[in-house]
């Protein structure tokens, strides 16, 4: 009776870098799907997730490996899977009804049936009443109800959603969820089969059968997880509290030898996206009464509001610097973190730049050739291109941009955006 | 609502208005395309009258002229861009070539091709309409061909990816795509480049290369009998009519098709002042008009559903190695670089063929003189302008009036005005050195205005607040605040100001009043005075080494201001 929908078999991905060589994304990814599953993909930025999605959507080609969608390879788009997306990526010129009718054109089907089946599909998502109106005048949650009708009214074999809740606002993403959820209970629409891309692992406890957890650096599956739950799932019984938790603890255990406590990460380490001001307020809010300095991570996060996509980069920096460690799903602060919590505003400065010049060898590194080059400058592009050995430009851009933002809070150099060059110059004299 | 409905199935007045509209535009097109095609030979003269009641017939011959040239210019931008955005090869020669073209004067393309259109179509007037149709394209198609170009760079990833999905053809993703994403830019460039265009079209009109010489009926040619008899009310009646034809294609043309352009913004929020046209809005609440309109393109889709579809295009075919790729595109390379030499010593060798050797270097010292006069007209009209739009854009009541008659003035053919100008020297003696410069940015400084007027009123209020509370006011106001914020969308006023007056010189620098010639040291006018005699070697000469001071003005100067402020000066 369970048939596979879709297999991956040892997906491989790369970006060419500047220089030539490739840039491993996406590593050896296996995969299958059967029929009536709805599996939820997990993974942190820069896990490939959405780099997978398009390659089994047809989007893109893996350099190597196969996706198998009813036992024929995927070269292109194909007619059976439809995806919606973050951005929901409407056409402004169109109607809600021309949007939702685009796919029918593309098939060529005729005016008449067409018709018929995007005002089904549109009253299907509760639109009706808006088929006359521009995506200007909707607002974000009516938006994304055109993507999934846009997404179902092909009949879609199976669904494709990439982030497709991140964009709204927290009551309304609920509502869709809700929603989609009871279409595909009561057999509705006829999808086969879910796959959603996402960075909520909550969202995924309450939608999926089953989670993968794709880890970074590249790309691979970390581990599977099924979630025996009957639909609809109660966000606040223990059984799905302890769901959460467990994710949590899969997705922040460190398969990672590299970088392991207290060493200081390489240059070819892709430094997380952390502010400071989230990364102090991150460290405060540990510190307070409320947590006393360890944190269970779920409870954190929906306290302070944040995805994984902003708390695990963050995690991720407090790590590396020492000033946090994070294990078993919890956070604690170290010695360093509580110090630098007690400081004032000076002295913070003074913690932070003594353990980023250890722990950090990029900006190591870029004080070091600062020191060393007469008139104490340099411009960016020569980082740049020592980063793009690891790196694809964009990433190397990004990773570097980092590196400054912490060098220059840590007052160990100063950078000038426009022109691109980093130097000892204190930004406050004028020469 | 039941009054509404009513409204869908019967014709109703906006449908009665609507339909005049279009038939009377048909008809005018139908009337003035039918006496392009006259027999003619070189060196008849076409009866010209300064009586004023010819002036509708003259006027409508010069606006088909506009339309015809406006057609080509975009059916060549959907081709030519569309290709260079699509195919990388292609496009590391065809997004140079057109920046190159952007920088040669439009006169001069009209000395160089009159003759060789004239040969196409002996014995008919055909070819020298062509000739002045190609001028008036030259001055539009480059532009609005980068415009879209650029615009096909930047569709938005997750469209494309949506197209893809749901599998629509490369045609079906042109239509429903690409092209609606460019239509806003293209509209707008599309506007300003016609604006640009009529100042081409009257000087189009009255052509004289060598033992060539031309009239075409037209508003330009009318002020050209007008400036040989010494009429001046007549000039005046000629200044009349361009002003209601531009007032007409203001209001018919222009604002419709930019308020209708609102709608392929992406930007998903709705503006809060969008802008706003009446005949959008009659053509909007013609129900009938647009239902048959709705018909007849259901009744095309229909017919090219028929069509037997081709097997879907694939663009990268995955069996040609890397290898074999490189070897392609460095042949493709090497052609180019071979074919761009042989142009150039093709040019070097006509030139020299023709030209004295040390007159070039004269011509280069011409075109210095000239540059000199362009960037002080420029400078000067920055002082005036930019104190002047700052203040009306930071009232927006003010700046909504005077705004649209900012581009109003920019649209109209300051050519006609120079007789006027040139009577006044005549009469005082004014040294044309100096006073037949104001003469090339009398057109072009309306830019400069609208466009500081667009900057001023889009300052956030937040901000002027913030200086104030600050204690800003004064020229510190200006120097901190104003200015700078300003400042991008001065430069965008000063780019196309400063194209414009380049082109101007060749008109400007030698006026004349009567068989009174005026005649002042520059580039532009020994472009015009080689042109007269029919000179080809000093013509081609002229022509170069102006685009190359433009071209160099451009890279050196003009590119290198706007990339800092559009880094520096954004606010958003």
């Amino acid at each position: 009776m369970e048939t596979n929908l879709l297999v991956l078999k040892n997906i491989c991905k790369s970006f060419k870098k500047s220089g030539g060589e490739e840039h491993l994304v996406l590593d050896k990814v296996n995969l299958t799907m059967k029929e009536g599953e709805i599996v939820a993909l997990l993974g942190r930025s820069g896990s490939g997730k959405s780099t997978l999605l398009r390659i089994i959507s047809g989007l893109a080609q893996p350099v190597s490996g196969e996706v198998l969608y009813k036992g024929e390879i995927v070269t292109g788009a194909v007619k059976g899977l439809a995806m919606v997306f973050q951005t929901f990526a409407l056409f402004p010129w169109f109607t809600v009804l021309e949007n939702v009718e685009l796919g029918l054109k593309a098939l060529g089907i005729p005016q008449a049936e067409r018709g018929r089946r995007a005002l089904a599909a549109i009253d299907l998502i509760g639109l009706d009443g808006f088929e006359s109106a521009y995506p200007k005048e909707l607002s974000g949650g009516m938006r994304q109800r055109v993507g999934f009708a846009r997404a179902l009214v092909v009949e879609p074999t199976i669904l494709l959603m990439d982030e497709a809740f991140s964009a709204l606002d927290v009551l309304t993403a609920e509502t869709l969820r809700t929603d989609l959820i009871e279409l595909w209970l009561e057999r509705r629409i006829p999808t086969k089969a879910i796959l959603l891309v996402s960075h909520n692992i909550e969202e995924a406890v309450l939608l999926a059968n089953r989670i993968v957890i794709l880890g970074t650096n590249p790309g691979t599956i970390l581990s599977e997880i099924q979630i025996p739950l009957a639909h609809p799932r109660d966000r606040e019984s223990p059984i799905f509290r302890k769901l959460v938790d467990d994710v949590y603890e899969l997705m922040t255990k460190r398969p990672r030898n590299a970088a392991s406590k207290s060493e200081t990460v390489p240059l070819s380490y892709r430094l997380p996206e952390a502010p400071i001001n989230q990364l102090a307020g991150l460290m405060e809010a540990l510190a307070g009464e409320l947590y006393n300095g360890r944190a269970d991570l779920p409870e954190l996060a929906d306290q302070m509001g944040f995805g994984i996509e902003e708390l695990f980069p963050l995690l991720e920096a407090l790590e590396i610097l020492s000033l946090a460690r994070t294990e078993e799903g919890d956070v604690e602060l170290t010695r360093f973190g509580k110090n630098y919590v007690d400081a004032d505003l000076l002295q913070r400065k003074i913690i932070f730049a003594e353990l980023v010049i250890q722990r950090v060898a990029l900006v190591a590194h870029i004080r070091h050739v600062i020191d060393d080059r007469p008139g104490n400058r340099a411009p960016e592009e020569r980082f740049l291109r020592e980063l793009e050995d690891f790196f694809s430009e964009e990433e190397a851009e990004r990773v570097l941009l980092v590196a400054i933002e912490w060098g220059r809070y840590a007052e160990l150099f100063a950078y000038k955006e426009d022109a691109g060059i980093l130097s000892l110059e204190n930004p406050g004299k004028k020469d | 609502m039941t009054e509404n409905k009513i409204k869908k199935s019967t014709p109703n007045l906006w449908d009665a208005s609507a339909f005049m509209l279009v038939m009377g535009l048909v008809v005018f097109l139908a009337l003035g395309s039918r006496q392009m095609a006259i027999p003619y030979t070189p060196g008849d003269s076409i009866p010209l009258s300064l009586n004023p009641e010819y002036l509708p017939f003259y006027a409508m011959r010069t606006v088909v002229r506009m339309v015809c040239a406006l057609l080509c210019s975009l059916v060549f931008t959907f081709t030519y861009a569309t290709v260079a955005a699509k195919s990388s090869r292609a496009e590391a020669l065809m997004v140079p070539l057109l920046d190159i073209l952007q920088s040669v004067p439009v006169l001069g393309f009209l000395s160089i091709t009159v003759t060789g259109f004239i040969a196409l179509f002996p014995g008919n007037l055909l070819g020298v309409e062509i000739a002045s149709i190609f001028a008036i394209f030259t001055s539009q198609a480059w532009n609005m061909a980068f415009s879209f170009y650029q615009s096909l760079k930047v569709v938005p990833k997750e469209l494309k990816e949506a197209s893809q999905l749901f599998g629509l053809s490369p045609w079906q993703k042109f239509w429903k795509l690409e092209a609606p994403y460019a239509t806003p830019n293209l509209i707008w460039n599309t506007m300003m480049s016609v604006s640009g265009g009529w100042f081409f079209v009257v000087a189009s009109e009255a052509i004289t290369v060598g033992k060539t010489s031309v009239t075409l009926p037209g508003i330009g040619s009318y002020v050209a009998l007008a400036i040989q008899d010494k009429k001046l009310s007549a000039i005046g009646f000629a200044l009349l009519t361009m002003l209601i034809v531009i007032l007409l294609y203001d209001q018919l043309l222009f604002r419709p098709m930019v308020a209708w352009a609102e709608k392929f913004k992406v930007e998903l929020s709705e503006s809060e002042n969008p802008p706003v046209s009446w005949v959008l809005t009659l053509f909007q609440r013609a129900y009938f008009l647009r239902r048959c309109v709705q018909k007849m393109t259901t009744l095309s889709h229909n017919l090219i559903q028929r069509v037997p579809k081709l097997p879907p295009l694939t663009l990268t075919s995955r069996t040609t190695s890397h290898r074999f790729m490189k070897v392609e595109s460095i042949i493709w390379y090497a052609f180019l670089v071979v074919s761009i030499l042989f142009g150039f010593l093709m040019l070097v060798n006509f030139v020299i063929g023709g030209v004295d050797r040390s007159e070039i270097i004269n011509v280069f010292m011409l075109g210095f003189i000239t540059l000199t006069r362009v960037v002080i007209l420029l400078l000067l009209a920055c002082l005036l302008w930019v104190p002047l739009g700052v203040l009306i854009g930071l009232h927006p009541r003010w700046a909504t009036r005077v705004q649209p008659l900012a581009q109003f003035l920019a649209a109209f053919p300051a050519n006609l005005l120079f007789p006027v100008a040139i009577f006044l020297m005549v009469r005082y003696h004014l040294s044309p050195e100096i006073w037949c410069a104001p003469l090339m940015i009398l057109g072009t400084q309306w830019y400069i205005l609208f466009n500081v007027i667009a900057g001023a009123s889009a300052i956030p209020n937040d901000l002027i607040e913030a200086a104030k509370n600050l204690g800003l006011s004064g020229w510190r106001l200006w120097k901190y605040l104003l200015l700078p914020a300003i400042l991008p969308s001065l430069l965008t006023g000063l780019v196309t100001a400063s194209g414009g007056t380049w082109n101007a010189s060749i008109v400007a620098e030698v006026v004349s009043w009567g068989s009174t010639k005026l005649i002042a040291t520059g580039l532009g006018s020994y472009i015009a005075q080689w042109s007269g005699k029919g000179d080809y070697p000093h013509i081609v000469l002229g022509i170069a080494v102006m685009s190359l001071y433009v071209v160099l003005f451009n890279r050196l100067f003009w590119r290198r201001l706007y990339t800092i402020s559009q880094t520096r000066y954004r606010l958003d």
